[in-house]
């Protein structure tokens, strides 16, 4: 297995100040196992164990929080061992080292881990087979696993994997690199819907998120934090709040300087035996606030200094020829300037994890896409050096949604700092309030694009910049600009073919928390190019799908590097996942086909188009809406993906349907306002996400492909807000280039 | 002491009588299959039955419901065999499964009072229950399956 070199992380630890080992995107997993034992499971690997009755439990390394990666890692895995299928139970793995990265997010389980996954299975396998082998006295070759039993290929004899499984433990494991993975077409569970590993807890209820988590004794805490980011308690007074039956205590949580990582922001908590007392308790803080220096934000006015920054020439990213040395003629020549406002994760659950300290011991149960992150700042907060965060005990459970926000530990570090206050258990639950009010916000963002059309037709002579609070500042409040892998987030790749052309970016200060949002700056970069590319269209007069297919032009690989940019390719290597124009030109033709978007509509009704190729993946989206009077309705919604193999057909639908909806949510109605350095919404009656009602028709069109898997969770967000302002735009003549729609029509 | 009937079982307990349901449910009762997720009745992840009524529990005081009969979905098919959930599993219905108790208390109370709706009295009935993950297309799909469906419990 190739070591990927990973810009983005170096860029990532240089910026946060931490050593390689503590945030591990290692690509490669350590397959070996503890030392083998003679009770009824049979430890094969770290991830795969085998009973003497033939029951398989696979362990699970990567976080769930709807995606679907608890079948599709273990289906992966059972595939290449040749288990069946009903008879494997999964495990989630703990916060260990010894599972490689669990660090779940940029839609990367699959697409960068897809090898290493299939390698565990495969070892196990093989330590199956030789174990079989040596059973039967002959050379490995001469056995095969199939549907688990291993046969002997001349005498037709087979011994099923639970008997062979206490050999097999015996067996020291070959090199990963040794074992042969399977052929594509020998595929027997990857590409096929197996049931879903929680669906049945789910359905009876019985599923256990990061909020269900009970101990005896345990306190339940809810905390009022600074208003305004690195705002600090000047003064409180707790009486009143002791008076509720059920309080236990009020605690001051510790001061957090900047930069703010990804740590508790502070406050007051109020811990209670029981989640109401809690919640009453905290009504009744009397707080008095020092608001700090980010008092002075607001987003209404921050909007508009993005809009002036990229209304002018910015840093270089990456270019060729020179822009500013052409003569536009105005008369072909379109800019446009668009703009993204904060937007919120805002998941159906909402943070919550609990933390018990006995003695010298530290157990965690949350609900993290970032275990090993996680744990390596619990033994931070607790004093212990880096090398011995893995006697943190750090479970990880369900999530109910994510989309980013559960990457961040600061939920758990509050835990932490409670239960080691209080001396007992402490779960830490967020309000909605809270939810929106103290998130990371996808950040306020301004995108600009100038173009000329040219006499024959064609476009060129582009200007792209942007301008938004750059992640960074995070883990270096100094920072101004995004990392070059911010900036390869469908900025700088463009899969156009132009002479002339220039990428830029503006410095800017960051207020409030910025955060990875569900395709992270993906958001504003594919609204602004899927709107421009549809403006050029309608200047141009043709319609959206030719603009598209000219501005790509012929079959080739496009390499953003050539021009001098350290492209990311999200941690790919460019030549399994290349910019493959043939790729994107069979999607914008397919998604125009399919949802026959070219078709004469009755007036007040239009189609609109995107795409835009993310994380390793290929989507594009086409929507049709009607206008009538000051109302939009979206009437229908098409999603066409090339994901490369696809593991769990079903589910890669289900994620494309829900990146519909979300993208919807972003489109209509989704919007963060600050005011005073204060966030001005608090629940979903201010904050309104897509709701059954406001659901179109939905086609999800998948495409077959034997090219390695992209990711999968992300990318289908990017193109949808875009195909609805075009739709919007081909209705009914009005051009929204600010978002959400709402500002302008009813929703 | 409030007294009330939750899953067909009598209990006593000594609460708050503000206290909403839900938290009684969760941390007093250990039902934690009703969820939180606003607090304030307007997402629907904290659906229960009053008396057949889909009502949101995260605010409805205790008191309101004392000698009540109150149904959560650990106690909706019994064994898991309502025909909404049955449903729900033949659509793959859930992604992140948060939302899904409350969806499908919801849904059940809806085919209890019209069994077989139209697809718009099920966006009507359906739009208090917010999902982030935007499962709606499959719960649309899964409540008109249900209502076909003879068999299970309804």
């Amino acid at each position: 297995m190739k070591n990927i070199e990973n810009v983005s992380r170096r860029d990532f630890l240089k910026l946060s100040g931490i050593t390689a080992s503590s945030f591990m995107l290692g690509v490669n997993l350590p397959i070996s196992k503890a030392q083998a034992h003679d009770d009824l499971a049979h430890e094969l690997n770290f991830f795969v164990s085998i009973e003497s009755t033939g029951e398989v439990t696979l362990v699970c390394h990567r976080s769930e929080m709807g995606q679907g990666i608890r079948t599709s890692v273990p289906q992966i895995i059972a595939d290449e061992l040749e288990a069946n299928w009903s008879k494997i139970s999964v495990v989630q793995a703990k916060a260990d080292k010894k599972y490689g990265s669990q660090g779940t997010a940029g839609s990367a389980s699959i697409r960068n881990y897809f090898t290493t996954i299939r390698q565990v299975g495969a070892v196990a396998r093989d330590m199956l087979e030789q174990a079989a082998a040596n059973i039967w006295q002959v050379n490995i070759s001469q056995v095969q696993a199939k549907n688990h039993f291993v046969h002997h290929k001349a005498t037709g004899q087979k011994i099923g994997f639970g008997e062979l499984s206490k050999h097999a433990a015996k067996l020291t494991p070959p090199d990963q690199k040794d074992v042969k993975l399977k052929s594509n077409s020998d595929f027997s569970l990857i590409g096929k819907d197996v049931k879903q590993v929680d669906l049945d807890t789910i359905v009876a209820g019985k599923a256990k998120y990061a909020q269900d988590i009970q101990l005896p004794d345990m306190l339940i805490a809810s905390i009022q934090r600074p208003p305004v980011v690195g705002g600090k308690v000047k003064s409180f007074d707790a009486t009143e709040a002791k008076k509720i039956k059920g309080v236990v205590d009020v605690i001051q949580l510790k001061e957090r300087p900047f930069p703010v990582n990804v740590m508790p922001l502070s406050g007051i908590a109020v811990v209670a035996t029981n989640t109401w007392a809690a919640l009453e308790g905290r009504k009744k803080l009397k707080i008095k606030w020092d608001h700090g220096d980010k008092q002075v934000h607001n987003s209404q006015s921050f909007k508009k200094e993005l809009i002036e920054k990229v209304n002018q020439q910015g840093k270089t990213v990456s270019s060729k020829g020179d822009v500013y040395a052409h003569k536009y003629n105005p008369q072909n020549t379109l800019e446009a300037t668009y703009t993204v406002p904060y937007i919120n994760h805002a998941p159906m659950e909402t943070p919550a994890a609990t933390a018990m300290i006995q003695d010298d011991k530290c157990t965690v149960w949350a609900g993290t896409q970032n275990p090993q992150w996680a744990q390596g700042m619990v033994a931070q907060e607790l004093g212990l050096k880096r090398e011995d965060a893995h006697k943190i005990d750090f479970n990880v459970t369900l999530m109910g949604g994510a989309f980013g926000r559960k990457s961040k530990g600061d939920f758990i570090v509050e835990a932490v700092e409670l239960a080691k206050a209080t001396g007992r258990p402490v779960k830490v639950i967020w309000s909605r309030e809270d939810d929106i009010q103290h998130g990371f916000y996808h950040s306020s963002a301004a995108n600009y694009f100038k173009a000329e059309i040219l006499d024959n037709g064609k476009v060129d002579n582009l200007i792209s910049r942007n301008a938004y609070p750059p992640i960074g500042w995070l883990f270096n409040d100094k920072t101004k600009t995004p990392s070059d892998s911010q900036l390869s987030l469908g900025f700088a790749d463009l899969p156009f073919d132009l002479n002339t052309l220039s990428y830029e970016n503006h410095e800017v200060d960051s207020f409030v928390r910025p955060g990875w949002v569900r395709s992270v700056a993906c958001i504003n970069n594919g609204f602004a190019l899927g709107s421009f590319v549809d403006e050029l269209a309608v200047k141009a007069q043709v319609p959206p799908r030719k603009m598209w297919l000219d501005l790509i032009g012929s079959d080739r690989v496009v390499d953003p590097t050539e021009d001098g940019f350290k492209y990311s390719n999200y941690n790919l290597d460019p030549k399994a996942h290349p910019i493959d124009t043939k790729r994107i030109k069979n999607l914008i033709n397919l998604i125009s086909d399919k949802a026959n978007v070219e078709q004469k509509l009755p007036n007040g009704q239009g189609w609109g188009i995107s795409f835009l190729r993310s994380f390793g993946s290929f989507v594009a989206a086409a929507t049709k809406v009607e206008v009538k009077g000051n109302k939009v309705t979206v009437l229908e919604m098409h999603t066409a993906v090339d994901c490369g193999i696809v593991i769990t057909p079903d589910r890669v639908k289900a994620q494309m349907e829900g990146a519909m909806i979300f993208g919807l949510s972003i489109a209509l109605m989704g919007q963060i306002t600050v005011n005073k350095g204060i966030v001005e919404q608090s629940n979903f009656h201010d904050y309104p996400v897509t709701r059954i009602n406001q659901v179109p028709k939905l086609f999800v069109h998948l495409v077959n492909s034997d090219a390695p898997p992209g990711g999968i969770g992300e990318p289908g967000v990017p193109p949808v807000a875009p195909s609805i302002t075009n739709a919007i735009y081909h209705a009914s003549k009005t051009r929204i280039r600010d978002l959400p729609v709402n500002k302008v029509f009813q929703v | 002491m409030i007294s009330l009937t939750v899953n067909n079982k009598i209990l006593k307990l000594d609460i708050e009588p503000q206290m909403p349901l839900l938290y009684a449910l969760r941390d007093e009762l250990k039902l934690t299959g009703t969820k939180f997720g606003c607090g304030a009745g307007q997402c629907g992840a904290c659906t229960v039955h009053l008396d057949g009524q889909a009502i949101r529990s995260c605010v409805t005081p205790i008191s309101v419901v004392a000698g009540k009969n109150i149904t959560t979905i650990e106690g909706l098919g019994g064994n898991e065999d309502h025909k909404i959930q049955i449903a729900w599993k033949e659509f793959k219905v859930p992604q992140c499964g948060y939302c899904q108790s409350g969806q499908m208390m919801s849904a059940a109370a809806l085919l209890k009072q019209n069994s077989n709706p139209t697809e718009k009295q099920i966006e009507s009935f359906m739009q208090g229950n917010i999902c982030r993950c935007g499962t709606y297309k499959r719960i649309k799909a899964a409540i008109k399956s249900a209502a076909k469906n003879t068999k299970g419990i309804s």
